[in-house]
């Protein structure tokens, strides 16, 4: 496998249609390391779609992703450096916090998968329910067990597609605080959220999504809530 | 490679053994369809000749569509096949790994299967086990070969219930002829080697060619 590594994502002018039906239309961004991009929209703005595009499983219609100088080709390489928290969580229910935790880290290549997924759950501070059933957890624990899945490999892009659901205070909290080491390790974090209030002082940068457009960028947004209604309300 | 296969099936079966869910619909299913065979085919205690083959591999074609349904379910529920689609191992690895838990699940139907139909259709199938086994192992990967590679690609269809059996049988019919006549030489009381080696090289050459297509395709078909 080759290793891949890389600075900066660009997204430079990717629509994606299914039919007739255009998820995602003429898009450019960039996002650069240290950074967390926010995606905020309505439903059906496309957020998850693109979020899909960056993870590689869905191909644009047109338009091009790079990774620094890699293509989306780049194959096994490339997806070694991609965590993806998804709208559902990508867990076995059959098993348990810890298996579901060391199966990845297998796939992901890691070395001492169980001892990975051990210091993961205690940082999700389930260590304590490591072997229970993922089917006896709440939505909040799933949560929390899925995006220490999503980051089991220390990736370079972290693509994090509603990571507020179902979490308490508590967790919301343990969750910004990971979100900003993230972005201290030099990771390239990319959120999708409704969560404007969540979203305040975490993102470095937003982009105003609706109907699979991007209709405001903003560069160290405030006041997102006013600026939401005010662009996606017009 | 070879690691995230032997990482995937030993998933598959630590999920089959708490929740035993195919193992229990398959057998159980397969099981029903060899009596009710049995209760209409076998007069006075005898069946008609090759009637014991035609439903073993009747049998195994309806309860592997079964289990090919059911394991992929699973992985659409929580959407875990997206995730298998984005972890760096190479994207055959997940095919195969599929394809070896399946495969796994219908050799432990059939171990009951098989001496059952041999016992209720008065069939010799147990006089040349080896080859026996040979005949079954090979239609069996032939027949889930083609099947996980289409569960997987209907895996998001509406109709994927209707549509897996509608593409996988007319496909797998000559795997499936090739296993009852190759079962149904094994059960003549003249056995005949070259027979049994024809039928069973046949399977053979349809595996090579189902699993080659298979890996080539997966990748392609399972990126949207």
């Amino acid at each position: 496998m080759t290793s891949v590594d890389f600075d900066e994502v660009s997204v430079e002018d990717v629509s994606r249609h299914f039919g007739r039906r255009r998820a995602v239309s003429r898009m450019t961004f960039r996002a650069t390391r240290g950074m967390i991009l926010g995606l905020l929209g309505p439903n059906g703005a496309g957020k998850s779609t693109l979020l899909a595009m960056l993870a590689t499983v869905l191909r644009p219609s047109s338009g091009t992703i790079r990774y620094g100088t890699f293509n989306p080709s780049a194959g096994p390489g490339l997806r070694s450096r991609i965590g993806v928290l998804g709208h559902d969580l990508f867990l076995y229910p059959e098993l348990t916090a810890r298996e579901n935790l060391a199966f990845f880290a297998g796939l992901y290549g890691i070395a001492n998968s169980d001892a990975r997924a051990r210091a993961a759950l205690e940082r999700a501070g389930l260590d304590t329910r490591r072997d229970d059933s993922v089917a006896s957890f709440s939505r909040g624990m799933r949560q929390r067990v899925a995006l220490e899945r999503a980051l089991i490999h220390d990736p370079r892009l972290a693509l994090l597609d509603e990571p507020f659901t179902g979490l308490d205070d508590a967790s919301t909290g343990a969750l910004l605080g990971r979100l900003k080491a993230l972005r201290e390790s030099g990771a390239i974090v990319i959120l999708a959220t409704h969560d404007l209030d969540l979203a305040e002082g975490l993102l470095d940068q937003a982009l105003f999504l609706r109907d699979g457009r991007i209709v405001e960028t903003m560069s160290a947004p405030g006041a997102l809530r006013t600026t939401y209604r005010s662009i996606i309300g017009r | 490679m070879l690691r995230a296969v032997w990482l995937i099936v030993r998933k598959d079966l630590t999920v089959e053994v708490r929740s035993r869910e195919l193992a229990y619909t398959t057998l159980f299913f397969a099981l029903s369809c060899v009596l009710v065979f049995a209760f209409s085919l076998v007069q006075e205690g005898r069946a008609a000749e090759g009637v014991g083959a035609g439903v073993l591999w009747m049998t195994i074609m309806f309860a592997g569509n079964l289990a090919l349904g059911r394991t992929f379910e699973r992985e659409r529920q929580s959407e875990t096949l997206r995730a298998l689609m984005l972890v760096p191992a190479p994207r055959p690895a997940v095919y195969l790994g599929k394809l070896a838990g399946i495969v796994l699940l219908l050799a432990l139907t059939e171990a009951i299967l098989v001496p059952l139909v041999a016992l209720l259709f008065q069939a010799e199938l147990l006089a040349h086990p080896f080859w026996l086994v040979g005949i079954v192992v090979t239609g069996t990967l032939g027949f889930a070969a083609v099947g996980t590679l289409f569960a997987a690609m209907l895996v998001r269809a509406r109709s994927r219930d209707v549509l897996l059996p509608v593409l996988l049988y007319p496909i797998t019919v000559p795997v499936i002829i090739a296993g009852v006549r190759g079962t149904m030489a094994i059960a003549q009381p003249d056995f005949e080697v070259e027979v049994v080696r024809f039928w069973f090289l046949l399977l053979v050459a349809f595996d090579v060619v189902f699993i080659t297509l298979a890996l080539w395709t997966f990748e392609p078909v399972m990126t949207d």
